[in-house]
């Protein structure tokens, strides 16, 4: 068996009671003595800290960067204004999902965080189409951290007054406790907050400075995870992977408008045909949110119907319990016939079928500050 | 008081076996969201599948521990199921059974022999 990787924090978790688990090749914290429940609620209340330091962080340097990475990404980069993030993904030739993932124009490069599992191929990728004066350099000295919550403005307003300033998708240049971090304004919680990318050196310092904080709470995948499908947003090969269009996923509205037909950068990405001629005709399948009518969550990989018949209509690619609405929450893909909210499919749960109504996402209005 | 090697621990009363989870599986399971009871009045076999524990993290089984009849059910946990975390030894028991033969109640753990297991 390979070593797990470790971040910045590894050391940390252990101190905070963490319990570790592998994921993406790298040991993480899945939940820490407050547990799960407990963790997404103090987020959703005040502030979770995240280590996030397994995900990738790629820089692209060189003056042709945003145009190169159209060519791969169905989003407006070359529109992209110094110190604004955007979300993208990468596509395939049948306009399948090669990951999603944050990127941001720093003026004189492009910074992009992917998702661990995916950042290796991600790199592989850029690497082989990235033409002669760009360059990919992945960041292996430093670490990510994510601070999330309505109070995080006010946490890291203590370290640094700039936070306060910062709107939803900026990212800037913040100097806290003395070390040059970048910042943006955004994360996957639903919720105002922050990823801060810090030297490897100084994450666990910054990490114990905002601990200490009354309002801040460590915050292990588990809640991350109940965060993120309340605030309805795709986990990367389980709602969204290369078999997955980002029409059907409803992703969508991450494809610029100049990159659509007659825009004036239109098309030009891996599977530009396919993902152009959804948007004009639509998709057979479509992701929604699903709220299973009783109190038994449906999990990933749950089989949907349309009714008592046989044929498998959808799956469930995410679901828990969503502590913040109380109740069970899935997301999954359905006939374009039965996405409409309001729907009923039924789920196969332990030999029954178990009726869920398809609900718009996200199942909790997201906190940003716009 | 008797523990099985699934975690659960068998409360003998006047006949009847009350049965609930230890409080070290409810550790393991986190918090606790849904449980589903079988019907009071339902003949189990030992081992059959009869509860149903779904945890933040995923779902887990509670085996019959004797043959029997289901006499009575925790109604409670329905409405509120993070009563296990609270109670799991006490309040939040699952379920009474009648046993068809309780002499196979000797066959398991009594606490020493459980605390070492889970040591």
């Amino acid at each position: 068996m390979t070593a797990l990787a470790e971040t910045p924090l590894t050391a940390l978790h252990a101190q905070l009671g963490a319990r570790m688990i592998p994921f993406a090749g790298y040991s993480m914290p899945v939940q820490y003595p407050m547990g799960v429940m407990g963790e997404h609620v103090h987020t959703r209340r005040a502030a979770g800290l995240f280590d996030i330091g397994h995900m990738g962080q790629v820089r692209l340097h060189g003056n042709g960067a945003a145009a190169a990475l159209e060519a791969l990404i169905p989003g407006d980069i070359a529109g992209l204004p110094a110190g604004r993030q955007r979300y993208g993904f990468f596509t395939n030739d049948a306009g399948g999902l090669l990951d999603d993932l944050m990127l941001a124009n720093r003026g004189d490069h492009i910074l992009m965080v992917t998702n661990a599992a995916r950042k290796d191929a991600d790199i592989a990728h850029m690497c082989a189409h990235m033409p002669a004066g760009v360059t990919v350099d992945p960041v292996t000295d430093r670490g990510l951290i994510a601070l999330q919550g309505p109070c995080a403005e006010t946490v890291l307003h203590r370290l640094n007054p700039a936070a306060k300033n910062m709107a939803f998708m900026d990212v800037t240049d913040m100097e806290l406790l003395g070390q040059a971090c970048w910042v943006s304004r955004s994360g996957y919680t639903g919720e105002d907050g922050y990823e801060i990318s810090v030297p490897a050196a100084a994450a666990e310092p910054l990490a114990r400075a905002l601990l200490q904080f009354p309002e801040v709470a460590p915050v292990g995948l588990g809640a991350r995870d109940s965060l993120r499908l309340e605030a309805g947003l795709c986990l990367y090969g389980h709602d969204i992977d290369a078999k997955t269009t980002p029409v059907e996923a409803g992703l969508a509205w991450a494809i610029g408008k100049v990159r659509r037909t007659n825009g004036t950068r239109e098309g030009g990405f891996p599977g530009a045909g396919a993902i152009l001629g959804q948007l004009v005709r639509g998709t057979r399948r479509r992701r929604v949110g699903l709220l299973p009518e009783g109190r038994a969550p449906m999990r990933a990989g749950v089989a949907l119907f349309a009714d008592d018949g046989a044929e498998q209509v959808g799956a469930i690619t995410s679901g828990g319990f969503g502590p913040t609405v109380g109740r069970p929450v899935a997301m999954g893909y359905v006939p374009a016939a039965l996405s409409v909210p309001g729907s009923t499919v039924y789920g196969a749960l332990r030999g029954k079928r178990l009726p869920l109504t398809v609900a718009t996402l996200p199942f909790r209005p997201a906190n940003f500050k716009r | 008081m008797k523990f099985t090697e699934q975690h659960e621990w068998l409360r003998e009363e006047g006949g009847l076996i009350t049965v609930g989870i230890t409080a070290h599986a409810t550790e393991q399971l986190g918090d606790i969201v849904f449980i589903e009871l079988p019907e009071a009045g339902t003949d189990v076999s030992k081992g059959d599948e009869i509860v149903v524990i779904e945890s933040v993290k995923a779902a887990s089984d509670i085996l019959a521990p004797l043959d029997g009849k289901i006499v009575e059910i925790n109604e409670a946990l329905a409405e509120t199921p993070a009563l296990v975390n609270e109670d799991a030894m006490g309040a939040a028991w699952f379920f009474r059974m009648r046993p068809s033969d309780i002499a196979p109640m000797d066959d398991y753990m009594d606490e020493d022999a459980y605390k070492k297991m889970t040591g």
